[in-house]
């Protein structure tokens, strides 16, 4: 019962944020509602006892990206952005496309609904391991190679970034 | 139409802006900048490419004043100037209207007005050393320079009833006789006064991060200091040895051992050592003169209507911010004719511009404050 | 319909106790953050030789009362054209960032809101949701030099974010968990405390955090209100309060950190060894002390109701003791607080309580004596110091940590022996990147003889 009410909370401001981040003039308040969009995620991650994904969600994505983000929004000259013609012609286009696109999504939900785990052969939360632990194990072990690889791009992009911005001057 | 006497061209304003450059102004009311100085500052990015001093904001019309008072009128007014160190500009004027006089102040009156300006050098230093670590951010050390300074003005308000413009001379002596305890309270605030600079080195001349802050910023090439006309410790910083009390002593300075501080790069922390070392010799010219203040008048017969030979002389002193001049013409009545004043902050905040290119904009506060200007001199 | 209540006051049940922590804390904070002001305000004074605040209240006690009362009542001002959103939210945002990121720190033994196993990491990432405060605030005042001064604080903030993390990893890699209760159980079960297992983590950890408040020598964002106006400038009255509160509430965080892992959190120094249990009896011979000075110091004060406050000052010293008494007496004199009774559970919260924001208290106060002793960075001296030296060796310190552990788990080394000589390496590189770096900013000046070579001109 209570599950019930915390999901419907976090999914109901993840629905409206998304909507809100879409429909904004205004860029820095579309980054706002993207990161309770974000946040809201993190809750649903919470409330399904994958912690580590939960706090990663928060510091990377809300804490690193939507602060990027930010930075390059408040940088660019948006005054020029918010008085733009908006495409507004073709809406007949777009709520076409919308709607196919929304059927698509739910007949390959309902057909496949039955392939998907769910909470009743999942073994409850409380005889894992804590998340962080099983993340930290099957990623240093079996995903060793891909986790390598990432940080090496990880890497080149820092160091791109750097080159980048040194040669300006 | 544009006036021209006055020059268009401008460090700030005189080419078309590069894609990067901005002009920033630090307005005449400032926190930082030690009265009412405007600073235009041209930057590139972070860095400054070119910066002016738009002066005037204080300017009082002393030296037209000096036309339309009598001398011992105009003596009070000399003390406005400097108003950190009222003392020295007293001497200064003091002196050059009696070499206008061809008289010159008794023995004891010469002691009496080294001590006192000795005394206004350290005050006046301290108040430099104050501001300029909380202009870098170092909270602490103005509050005991403050306290040194409060037991300096103690001795001059009870020697002359005041504490910051003191008339404390007069032309051909002093006024007042030094009071009971005259020397024992100067001894006493010279005794323990050289702890209290170790302590201020303490704080500061060994921190890392004040080396960071005043390492090879503001620098100003012996060459260059000599060709702006640069005097004081910002001439001493910049390694050349040239101190007026030495050079041409005046009042009793030939009486007295003391050395002169130079520095070697002409950067910020060099000019910091040359005052903090000026300070120790400071009190070291105290310690010395109080010890044997010789007995005698302490004025002049030169009577009371001062009416000079017409003529005009030239005096400089060496005051804590540096050659502080006089040149007064007179032509024969009790009111001179043209008093011009060498302010020593004016002609030393010319070489600024020199020194804040190709620093970044944190530096420019610093570089104000190592200059040690007051606006009250600068403008008059 | 009494099924589903009763379900839901079911579900409901766990939720009480940390309820009533929850409501405890954030009614407790901004007293305990505006106390830390006239602490601040005291501390400053005594070192620049002068009193402080003595009007408001004797000794200034009341003094953050007069300045909340003050500031709620001014004129909340909002620029022309600033964005109302932004503006309403950002210091909304500093504070609840900063307020929430309590929810995982643990005062004492079962005493915190929330006993998560990510804790540390949950608190360390809340607490950088605080960059958005800063950054939203500065955009919104609509000014151009207070966005500028907001990016650079922000920048600031995220460079220092990552030395911080990396100490704080060096030190979990001894602790082995990430819960707050876990990682002080683990210094307990170790006897010893993790600074002395990781000192150089702790230093790290200890400059990052400095600057992540932006104190001082790092708070040239805010302080250089000389050319680029801080963030916080167009702000005034209680937003201005907020942003402040959430300051002082974040120095609580970052101080709370390292208490919980480098200092032991809740437990008393040498916890294990029974020759110190003496040292149980500090906590109220502290508060007794207090009230004593508070009594002597009454009958000095010019007026009497200040007289008045004083003495009552004194009683609740007094009470506190007596609280913190209570169980020691028990189970010393009366013998009736065995352990696991209430009475020991009652102590270890106390206690730990006590211990908790003593060493809270001193980390805080390393901060004001740092503020008012050293001049502050230039922003790029700033960031040098961040990214060419912390960063690398936080770096160094993981790897030299991770090295020790592994000497001793695989190859079985002692693990005193094997931490004391990985520590021993991560301070001589740091020494030697210190030594290169400064070798660096200074090229070539030539630190010359003082009394001059100069020219007599």
């Amino acid at each position: 019962m209570l599950d019930r009410i915390v999901f419907d909370f976090f999914a109901g401001i993840a629905i409206v944020s998304a909507i809100l981040v879409v429909t904004r003039r205004n860029a820095v308040h579309s980054a706002i509602f993207l990161i309770t969009a974000l946040l809201a995620t993190a809750g649903i991650f919470l409330q399904l006892h994958a912690e580590f994904l939960f706090i990663v969600q928060i510091i990377l994505y809300v804490g690193g990206i939507m602060v990027l983000f930010i930075f390059v929004i408040m940088l660019v000259n948006l005054d020029v952005a918010l008085h733009q013609l908006q495409f507004r012609r073709q809406w007949w286009l777009g709520l076409l496309l919308a709607l196919a696109l929304g059927a698509e999504a739910t007949a390959a939900i309902s057909i496949g609904r039955s392939g998907l785990p769910d909470s009743s052969t999942a073994p409850p939360a409380s005889v894992l391991d804590p998340n962080t632990e099983l993340v930290g194990r099957v990623l240093f072990t079996g995903y060793l190679l891909p986790l390598e690889i990432a940080s090496v791009l990880l890497l080149v992009a820092m160091v791109g970034a750097v080159v980048m911005a040194k040669r300006r001057t | 139409m544009a006036d021209p006497r006055i020059p268009a061209a401008s460090n700030v304003e005189t080419t078309v802006l590069g894609a990067d450059e901005i002009i920033l102004n630090m307005g005449p009311q400032h926190p930082s900048t030690h009265g009412v100085l405007r600073v235009k500052l041209r930057l590139d990015g972070e860095k400054v490419v070119g910066s002016e001093c738009v002066i005037g904001y204080l300017h009082r019309g002393v030296e037209k004043i000096a036309e339309h008072r009598t001398y011992q009128q105009f003596a009070p007014y000399v003390d406005r100037m400097d108003y950190v160190a009222a003392v020295s500009n007293g001497l200064g004027y003091c002196e050059a209207v009696e070499k206008l006089l061809a008289a010159e102040a008794p023995p004891r009156a010469r002691v009496v007005r080294t001590i006192l300006t000795e005394l206004q050098r350290i005050a006046s230093h301290l108040i430099w050393l104050g501001t300029h670590a909380l202009d870098i951010g170092a909270l602490t050390p103005l509050f005991y320079c403050f306290r040194e300074r409060e037991e300096i003005l103690k001795i001059f308000e009870h020697y002359c009833g005041a504490r910051l413009t003191t008339h404390a001379f007069r032309i051909g002596g002093l006024q007042y006789e030094t009071y009971d305890g005259f020397e024992k309270d100067v001894a006493r605030f010279c005794e323990p006064f050289d702890k209290r600079v170790d302590d201020y080195e303490a704080l500061l001349t060994s921190n890392r991060i004040w080396l960071a802050r005043t390492k090879g910023i503001g620098v100003l090439s012996a060459k260059d200091a000599i060709d702006y006309g640069a005097t004081g410790p910002v001439l001493r910083g910049s390694g050349v040895k040239w101190d007026i009390r030495k050079a041409m002593p005046y009042a009793a300075y030939s009486d007295y051992e003391f050395e002169i501080p130079t520095g070697e790069n002409g950067d910020t922390f060099d000019r910091y050592m040359v005052r903090l070392e000026e300070m120790r010799q400071s009190r070291r010219i105290c310690l010395q003169a109080v010890e044997k203040i010789p007995a005698g008048p302490i004025m002049a017969r030169i009577g009371k209507v001062l009416k000079p030979p017409p003529g005009e002389v030239y005096h400089s002193i060496e005051a804590p911010k540096g050659e502080l001049g006089y040149y007064i013409v007179s032509d024969g009545t009790t009111q001179p004719y043209r008093v011009r004043i060498r302010p020593p902050s004016l002609i030393n905040l010319e070489a600024f511009d020199k020194m804040v290119r190709g620093h970044l904009v944190a530096d420019v506060v610093a570089i104000i404050g190592t200059l040690d200007i007051v606006l009250g001199e600068v403008d008059r | 319909m009494t099924q589903m209540l009763q379900t839901s006051l079911a579900d409901l049940k766990p939720f009480l106790l940390p309820l009533i922590f929850a409501v405890a804390i954030v009614a407790v904070l901004p007293l305990i953050a505006g106390y830390m002001t006239l602490l601040e305000r005291k501390v400053m004074a005594h070192m620049q030789v002068r009193l402080g605040p003595m009007r408001v209240g004797p000794h200034g006690l009341l003094q953050p009362i007069a300045d909340a009362v003050k500031l709620l009542l001014k004129e909340d001002i909002v620029p022309e054209n600033a964005d109302r959103l932004v503006f309403w939210l950002a210091p909304v945002l500093s504070m609840t960032a900063a307020m929430l990121a309590m929810a995982a720190l643990a005062f004492g033994p079962g005493f915190q809101i929330a006993d998560l196993n990510i804790g540390l990491l949950f608190v360390v990432g809340i607490g950088s949701m605080g960059i958005f405060g800063i950054v939203l605030g500065g955009w919104a005042s609509n000014s151009h030099y207070s966005l500028l001064g907001a990016l650079r604080s922000a920048a600031q903030l995220v460079s220092y974010e990552t030395a911080a993390g990396m100490a704080i990893v060096g030190a979990l890699l001894l602790a082995g968990t990430l819960s707050t209760q876990g990682i002080v159980k683990i210094q307990d079960a170790y006897g010893v405390w993790l600074i002395i297992a990781a000192p150089v983590g702790f230093f790290i950890y200890l400059i990052a955090s400095i600057a992540e408040t932006n104190r001082a020598p790092f708070d040239l964002p805010e302080a250089e209100s000389e050319l680029v106006a801080g963030y916080m400038t167009e702000y005034s009255g209680f937003r201005w309060a907020l942003y402040f509160l959430a300051e002082y509430t974040n120095m609580v965080v970052v101080a709370s950190i390292a208490t919980t892992l480098f200092l032991g959190g809740w437990l008393r120094p040498f916890a294990e060894t029974h020759a110190f249990d003496f040292l149980d009896w500090l906590p109220p011979v502290l508060m007794l002390s207090l009230a004593g000075y508070s009594l002597y110091r009454a009958p000095k004060q010019p007026v009497l109701i200040q007289k008045l406050v004083m003495v009552a000052v004194a009683g609740m010293f007094v009470a506190l003791a007596v609280v913190l008494a209570g169980p020691l007496v028990a189970t010393h004199f009366l013998g009736i607080g065995a352990a696991g009774s209430l009475i020991a559970s009652w102590k270890g919260a106390l206690h730990g309580g006590f211990w908790f924001l003593l060493k809270v208290f001193l980390y805080i106060y390393l901060f004001l004596w740092l503020r008012f002793t050293f001049p502050r960075y230039r922003f790029d001296q700033l960031m040098r110091l961040g990214w060419q030296f912390l960063i690398p060796i936080s770096i160094v310190n993981v790897m030299a940590i991770g090295l020790g552990l592994a000497l001793h788990r695989q190859w079985g080394w002692p693990r005193g022996l094997s931490l004391i000589l990985m520590n021993l390496i991560t301070v001589a590189i740091a020494a030697a990147l210190a030594r290169t770096g400064e070798s660096k900013e200074k090229g070539e000046a030539i630190v010359g003889e003082f009394w001059g070579s100069g020219r007599d001109a």
